[in-house]
Parts: structure tokens; sequence; C-alpha cells
């Protein structure tokens, strides 16, 4: 399974929504309503996951899914 | 509380304060779980200097500027500290810029040297406009091993100079601190030592500052809260600072329980996540947990009416006080407008939650709510030595706040006309509306300026986003304004970025707005605009072609209705 697949479905399963309703291009603080606090939150559940450590500054400019994949798969 | 009356510059103050305090840990920086750094007073100072010989070797004179762009670490306060030991005038710059955006900034003020971490050095590198820092000293942190720095130098290479203490003047710039201006005009406040020793001073006949006190560093220490809250005034004290390198809410927590945190400052996004935290702890109770919880608020709220008594709450509301860590005693909020709920739903817990009014104009605080007794409705009343009063006031006594005092600022750096506009007879021009009442508080109502300030304390200038949307095809010209700006309201509540188009005659709208939105999500979120309007006449133009802001804003307000007017972008 991609990083990116997985990732979307820690998104609906974390944020309590639909996963057909996430895109790996989707802007994820739009598409799920989020702040930036909110997102390094969940960058931390990821972090787990995949069993990595991202910076929060990586975090800036990364705004979707797919994006956020490419960080972590750097990491890996 | 501190009296510097003897001494004349940051450097010579926060000198001797590492010797006075040698022996008392000054820094502590954590990343996550791990703590990554450990200084007391006398090896921060060894380092410090070491920084500062370092720079004096390079043949950094004072007066020169240091740039620093980093995020908050302890090589921060180490070249912070370096740099004004060595007469810099110290440029600290957002680290959440993008490179572009902090290139701009560092051309406009030209720095002798610059501190900047790897990852972001890296991205200046890929932009042309870092060829103008080709004169300057580029010392870069944490550059991995065989990484190509271009014409830079690692900030860790050992240093084997001398030092001496460089004598500044309380009237010498100690700071340039950008208010705005990344992509147009910027505008960098000059500070003076004495504008931040004064500030530290009236600071501290405030509050109860203790010298066994741990400072949270959680804001940018280039942010204006931050540079007095987490460096300048703990050090003065001898009391120590904690970074984390994070601002994930559980390691905030954990880290202000491992190393018992007691002073943090920080501003309303932040503070509200930490309501959101507690409230959820709280409701989820059993009922009768929840009654005992409603009793002992009402008895911290009679016990604490006049001023607060932190021993006392904990003793009250413990098991509460134990989610921030257990040892909190001061909440300093600023940056932003603070809702009185939430200001008031801390107190009520016995955290007490200092609110302040500031402007990167004039220091930290122009005013601040000392505790006694609490209020969140005003942001607080004029701290020693300043001055506000309310100019062209309407019949409810609500006008433009204008102030004067120790901790504002010289003027901006090479724009004596942007200064003339703000300055006036010694007293400066806020652009923000409030009114005062009759124990001397000042609430904010609304703004004048075209701006707004986003909860996590960022202020927005239109101007500086406008050409994100610049050639879009179908578009004939756009502009941005903050809605308040168009449509005055009495609230610093829902500000919001407007996006203006003038759509071409025979062009195509609907892509125009596809592309207009996907311009938009490339900005960083709090630069996003969130509404947009059409307009089909040209925008007045002055004869240098600038967008006649007030003009255009009056139009539209004559022809629309801010309810009906404006479409989600």
């Amino acid at each position: 399974m991609s990083t990116t697949t997985r990732l979307l479905e820690l998104a609906a399963e974390h944020f309590s929504v639909a996963l057909g309703e996430l895109a790996a291009d989707d802007d994820f603080y739009d598409r799920l309503g989020i702040d930036s606090l909110q997102a390094l939150e969940f960058l931390s559940e990821l972090e787990m996951e995949f069993d990595v450590e991202i910076p929060d500054y990586e975090l800036q400019g990364v705004r979707t899914f797919r994006a956020l994949a490419e960080q972590i798969d750097k990491r890996r | 509380m501190l009296n510097f009356a003897r001494l004349d510059s940051l450097g010579e103050i926060l000198h001797d304060a590492l010797f006075t305090f040698k022996s008392n840990v000054a820094l502590i920086e954590a990343n996550r779980h791990r703590e990554t750094a450990r200084y007391t007073f006398a090896e921060l100072r060894h380092v410090a200097e070491g920084f500062a010989g370092r720079l004096q070797a390079a043949g950094f004179e004072p007066g020169e500027r240091l740039a620093i762009v980093m995020q908050n670490q302890s090589k921060w306060v180490i070249s912070g500290l370096g740099g004004l030991f060595a007469g810099a005038v110290l440029v600290p710059i957002d680290y959440k810029l993008t490179a572009a955006e902090q290139l701009t900034l560092l051309a406009h003020c030209k720095p002798a040297a610059l501190v900047v971490e790897y990852p972001t050095w890296r991205q200046m590198l890929q932009h042309e406009t870092a060829a103008a820092l080709e004169n300057t000293l580029v010392l870069v942190s944490e550059a991995p091993d065989g990484a190509d720095l271009g014409p830079a130098r690692r900030w860790e290479d050992p240093v084997r100079s001398g030092f001496s203490l460089s004598q500044r003047r309380r009237t010498d710039v100690a700071c340039i601190v950008y208010t705005s201006g990344t992509s147009g005009r910027p505008k960098g406040c000059m500070l003076t030592h004495d504008n931040y020793i004064r500030q530290a001073e009236s600071l501290s006949q405030i509050f109860w500052y203790r010298e066994e006190d741990n400072f949270f560093s959680i804001l940018p220490t280039n942010h204006a809260i931050d540079f007095m809250c987490g460096f300048i005034v703990p050090l003065m004290l001898g009391s120590t600072i904690v970074h984390q390198r994070t601002l994930r809410p559980q390691y905030l927590v954990s880290t202000m329980k491992r190393y018992q945190i007691s002073v943090m400052a920080l501003v309303p996004m932040l503070l509200k996540a930490f309501e959101k935290k507690l409230r959820e702890g709280i409701d989820e109770l059993p009922a009768w947990k929840r009654t005992l919880v409603d009793s002992l608020v009402s008895v911290n709220r009679f016990a604490t009416r006049r001023e607060p008594n932190p021993e006392l709450s904990r003793l009250l509301l413990g098991p509460i006080h134990d989610k921030l860590g257990g040892h909190l005693r001061l909440l300093f909020v600023g940056g932003a407008f603070v809702e009185r709920n939430t200001a008031e739903f801390f107190y009520q817990l016995g955290i007490p939650v200092a609110i302040g009014y500031g402007l990167t104009e004039a220091g930290t605080v122009l005013t601040v709510n000392d505790l006694k007794p609490f209020r969140g409705d005003t942001v607080g009343a004029a701290v020693p030595g300043t001055k506000v009063e309310i100019r062209n006031a309407n019949d409810q006594g609500i006008g433009e706040v204008w102030v004067k005092g120790p901790t504002v600022m010289q003027g901006y750096l090479d724009e004596p006309e942007l200064t003339g506009d703000v300055l006036i007879d010694g007293w400066l021009r806020t652009g923000d509306l409030g009114e005062l009442d009759a124990a001397g508080h000042l609430k904010l109502v609304g703004r004048q300026k075209n701006m707004i300030v986003t909860e996590g304390g960022k202020n927005v200038y239109p101007e500086d986003i406008e050409s994100a949307f610049d050639d879009v095809s179908g578009c004939e010209e756009v502009c941005v304004f903050a809605a308040n700006y168009v449509w005055p309201r009495q609230t610093m509540l829902g500000e919001e970025l407007l996006l203006v188009v003038r759509p071409k005659s025979d062009g195509d709208l609907e892509q125009a707005l596809l592309e207009l939105r996907a311009r938009n999500r490339r900005l960083v979120d709090f630069k996003r605009v969130k509404s947009y309007l059409t307009w089909s006449e040209a925008f007045p133009r002055t004869a240098s072609m600038k967008v006649k802001r007030q003009v255009l804003a009056e139009q539209l307000r004559e022809a629309l209705e801010r309810e009906t007017g404006l479409l989600p972008l």
C-alpha cells in the first residue's frame, strides 16, 4: 500500500470523515477544516504509524495529502 | 523589580546578568521528550562571548546588523546574546516566511552577518536574490556532514577568538523588527536599547516575576512578545528559559510538567487550544465530580476576586492545574484579540491570564491588565510611563488610539515618509479603534487600518499578498482588502481578507476564479483570502499607478453591503 493511500485512511479515521471524500491532491486544511495545530497533532499520529520523526517546519508549505506523503517517504 | 538606571545597553545588562546568576540554569532546549541542550548562566556567557568574538574576529563593527532566521532553540539565544555583546543591531526574522520573503527583508536591512538553520539556507540558495548576501558573513546551523553551504560557514565551527564587550548608548538601535513588507515596501521598526530596557522595567513593576520562575518560550523568539518574555526578561531576572522545538500540544504539556513551567507568553490561538483540552477533560468527568469542580471554581472566583492567589487556587483545583503542568502561575496573552470568555475561563480556574496590547512599533505592551482585579473585557491600562489617548472620538467615546511613551520606536528603517505617517509630535497613531473607561482601561473595538491580525498573532497586510494574484488571465486588475476596512465594524472578531476582482470584459471569469483559488491555496494558511467580489469599474489610481485604496474602499462601501456582496473564494 502506498504512503498516500495509508495516509488518506488514517486521515479519514482521525477526523471521522468518509474515506471516499478525500483525494490525494486535496488541500487537507480546506477539506478537513482544520488549523495548523490540528495538523501538527495529526502529524504526531503519522510519525507513530510510519516510524519517522518529522520536524514541525517540514509541514510548512505542505497542503496536500500527496505532498505530506512525500515528506514522510523522504524520512523513511 | 528590575532597575537598570546605571546601565546603557541590552548587551551590558545581559552580560552583567550572566555573571551575577552564574550557577542558575539559564536555558534548556527540549525536542519532544528529549533534552537536547542545557546551559547555566556561566556556560551561556562562555558560548555567547565566543560567538561575539567570532563576529568581531570577522570584522563585525558595533552598529552593524545581525539577522537571525531560526526556530526557537538554544542557538537563537546564543547568537542573539553574542550579537548584543558585539554591539550588533539584531534583526529577528520570522522563520515561517518563505525564503523569497526572508530574502526581501534581508536585502532591505543589509546585514553584516546572518544566522540561519540549514533547511532555510538551502531554500534561500535556490533564489537568485541570495546573491545579495555575498558580503554577509552567513553562519549556518545544523548542516549535515558534507553539505554544500555555498559561501556560508558552519555555526558550530570551533571558535578561538578573543572578545570585548561593545559599548552602546540607550538611544542606539538595538533591533529592527519587520512588521510587513515581505513583497512590497518593508516596514522595519527601529527599536532602541532604551525601548527594551524601559519595557522590561515596567513589566517587572507590574508582574510578580521571581528568579525561580521557569519561562516557557513557545512563540517564535522573533515575535515581539517572545523576544521580551522568552529571551530578554528571563535572563535579566536570573530565571530559566525552556524551549520546546515542536508546538504539538501533547509535547507542550509534558514539557511544562517536566520543567515546572511557571510563566508563559502565548497568542490567543494557543490559549484556545489549551482551553479546548481543559474543557474536554472537565466534560469527561462524572456528573458528581463536575458539580464538585463547579463548587470549587465558585470558591476560587470569590477568593481571587481582588487579585490572583495561585497557591490557593492550586490547592482548590490542583488536578486541573496538573493538566497544564501543575506549576503555571501566569499566562501572558497578546499579539491578537483575546476573547473574554476564554480569558475568564482560565482565571476562574485559578490560572491568571494577563491580557496585553502592543504593536511592533512600540515594544511588547503598551497596555496590560495588572490582574488587580482581573478583567477579561479590556486590554488593561497603560504601563508606567506610557500615555494613551483616544482621538477624534465619536459620541460613544470611540476613536483612534494614540500612544506616547518610552517604548515607541524611532521610526521605520529608511522610510521617513511612512514614519511621518504614524509618528506625529512624539505620538504613535496606532490605526486601532478603542475607548478608555473610567479606570483607564483600554477596550479595543476595531481597526481603521487596512490589515488583519490572526489568532496566531500574525499581522497580515493586504499589500503583502496582492502580488500572489498578479497576471491572472481573465483579470484586468485585483486588489486585496481587510473586509473590516471596507465595512468598518466595532469588533475585533471575524477579521478576514477580501479580494476585489475586475474581470476583463472579454475574459472568462470562471476560469479566472479557478486560477485565483489555486493561487490562494498556495499561500500559507494565515495569509489566505476568504472571499471575493467582482467590480466592473477601473480602480482609482495615483499618478504613479498605485491603487487609491481608501477611495476604492469608499466606492465599494457605497455600492455594496458586506453581507450580500461577498462570495467565498
